[in-house]
């Protein structure tokens, strides 16, 4: 019983971590080009990243599900190609990224959006390109934006719960995470376990933001 | 020697406007744009660095090609060898002093200058501290130094002085006097200030809604008659008060409010804004150094 408790925890933890980072590559440059683009069909793309704020995550998960089974054309492909998605680690990590996407990509964007453009025209006239200047000016600068990008979308990602059941299931140490595993205890009237779950993951995401935020009022008195 | 001449279309408060500026600089001088806010000074400033492109023309910086539209040549600014600095300063917000002088650093040899350059622009006892803990004032010399780094062909200022106080303002146009006579860079400045233009300047490029009016000396353009034996003093009209029968002008000459009386005839020309010539006959003038 203790064994599967840390495994279920560590699972939960993992799942979060490897989102975050995924996040985190795809989610700079997503917010800089909402950013800046100039582009026709921006508005688009911004209702996208933007709709799992809004969307149940049933409905998302109905619609990975779908996409991933063998009968569905994505699904045969990777199906060919020795992959399979559905009630897989592989699975929940790409439900999670989609369902956390804002939540990394809107605190970066408005942190993004409050740099004045003259810092952005500075470093090139000084000679540095696009990249040395995100690198090395912009992305320092906003960094209370990226923290708070991780953070949201480390917690988001513990605390989810439809997309998860939708596409996961609830196998131990593939696809069985705490909030899963509440409910299913719960159903099994073992409240005890279902407590330790709770309170673990209640404690342990309160111990992450309250480090997160004291840091950020640091590094934000730096500046001021 | 620098040589512009290209044509950009402007969208102003008072619609499309077709600017086209010929303009051509000769090594280590010191030229302004003089004009009023949108007549399209900083376009142009911003187009000589690249960070605007021009519709058409020609843009040549001893006889190294920036822009040319027929050919097809728009060097970004990375390319361009210039120092630009910007009117809310830009500074890294993170990076120190030196920092920022150092970003823009390329190689050992400049990057040995950052120290020398902190000292011209006397900020070596705050070269740790991060922007936000500094004046205007400070700040604007930060941005200067750091424009300067990499030697540029030509230095940019694009109203760099116009947020601070007065004080603080003579002291900075004394700086950067004594700095483009001793690095001899040349250099390009927005301006609308008479002093500033006065004071600094080789030459003013006046630019009126798009275009280079005149380009002369600033006292040729700012005191055109040279009557012999007098003194002349160029002033900004604050106030025009009836006092009948005559009229009580206010100007503000430099830093200086002054009052003068004049007749109503003498007065109808004049309106509040607008600048005016001071002058006195039979004038026997006292200096006296002020500490």
């Amino acid at each position: 019983m203790e064994s599967e408790f840390i495994s279920t925890m560590v699972l939960t933890f993992k799942l979060a971590a490897v989102t975050t980072v995924i996040l985190l590559i795809i989610g700079i440059p997503l917010a800089s080009f909402l950013v800046f683009s100039k582009m026709r069909f921006k508005s688009i793309i911004e209702t996208i990243v933007s709709m799992p704020l809004v969307l149940p995550p049933s409905v998302l998960g109905f619609y990975l599900l779908l996409a991933f089974s063998p009968a569905s054309a994505i699904g045969s492909f990777l199906t060919e190609h020795g992959i399979r998605l559905a009630f897989s680690f592989e699975g929940l990590v790409i439900g999670s990224v989609l369902f956390s996407l804002p939540f990394m990509v809107h605190p970066i964007q408005s942190a993004l959006s409050g740099v004045p453009k003259t810092i952005f025209e500075a470093s090139y006239t000084l000679g540095k390109s696009k990249l040395q200047t995100m690198m090395r000016v912009i992305l320092p600068s906003i960094r209370h934006g990226v923290i708070s990008g991780i953070v949201l979308a480390f917690a988001h990602t513990v605390g989810e719960f439809g997309v998860i059941l939708m596409i996961g299931g609830n196998i131990p140490d593939e696809t069985r995470v705490a909030s899963i595993a509440i409910y299913d205890e719960v159903e099994s009237l073992n409240y005890a376990l279902a407590h330790q779950y709770a309170l673990t993951l209640f404690v342990v995401t309160f111990a992450i933001l309250l480090l997160v935020y004291t840091l950020n009022k640091k590094s934000l008195g730096e500046i001021r | 020697m620098i040589t512009v001449n290209i044509k950009k279309h402007l969208d102003t408060a008072e619609g499309v406007l077709e600017a086209h500026y010929e303009l051509s600089i000769t090594d280590g001088e010191f030229l302004t744009l003089f004009g009023s806010s949108g007549a399209g000074k900083t376009t142009l400033l911003r187009m000589i660095a690249g960070l605007e492109k021009p519709n058409s023309g020609v843009i040549d910086v001893d006889g190294e090609v920036w822009f040319d539209s027929e050919r097809r040549i728009n060097l970004p600014p990375q390319k361009r060898s210039i120092g630009f600095v910007f009117q809310d300063y830009a500074l890294f917000p993170t990076m120190s002093v030196r920092e920022n002088l150092l970003f823009a650093a390329e190689n050992p040899a400049q990057r040995r200058t950052v120290d020398k350059l902190i000292d011209l622009v006397e900020l070596s006892q705050l070269s740790d501290r991060l922007p936000a803990t500094l004046s205007g004032g400070q700040k604007q010399r930060v941005a200067l130094a750091r424009a300067l780094v990499r030697h540029p062909k030509i230095l940019l200022l694009d109203e760099p002085l116009s947020a601070l106080d007065p004080a603080m303002r003579t002291k900075l146009q004394d700086e950067l006097s004594l700095i483009h006579s001793r690095l001899g860079v040349t250099t390009l400045l927005v301006s609308h200030d008479i002093a500033e233009t006065v004071k600094l300047s080789d030459r003013l490029a006046s630019v009126v809604s798009g275009r280079i009016e005149r380009l002369c000396p600033p006292m040729e353009f700012f005191s055109p008659q040279t009557l012999s034996g007098k003194l002349q003093l160029i002033g900004e009209v604050l106030k025009i008060e009836e006092d009948f029968p005559a009229i009580i002008v206010t100007l503000l000459v430099g830093s200086s409010v002054v009052r003068t009386v004049l007749s109503s005839a003498e007065a109808s020309e004049l309106c509040v804004g607008g600048r005016a010539i001071i002058s006195t006959k039979a004038f026997n003038p006292i200096l006296i150094p002020l500490p």
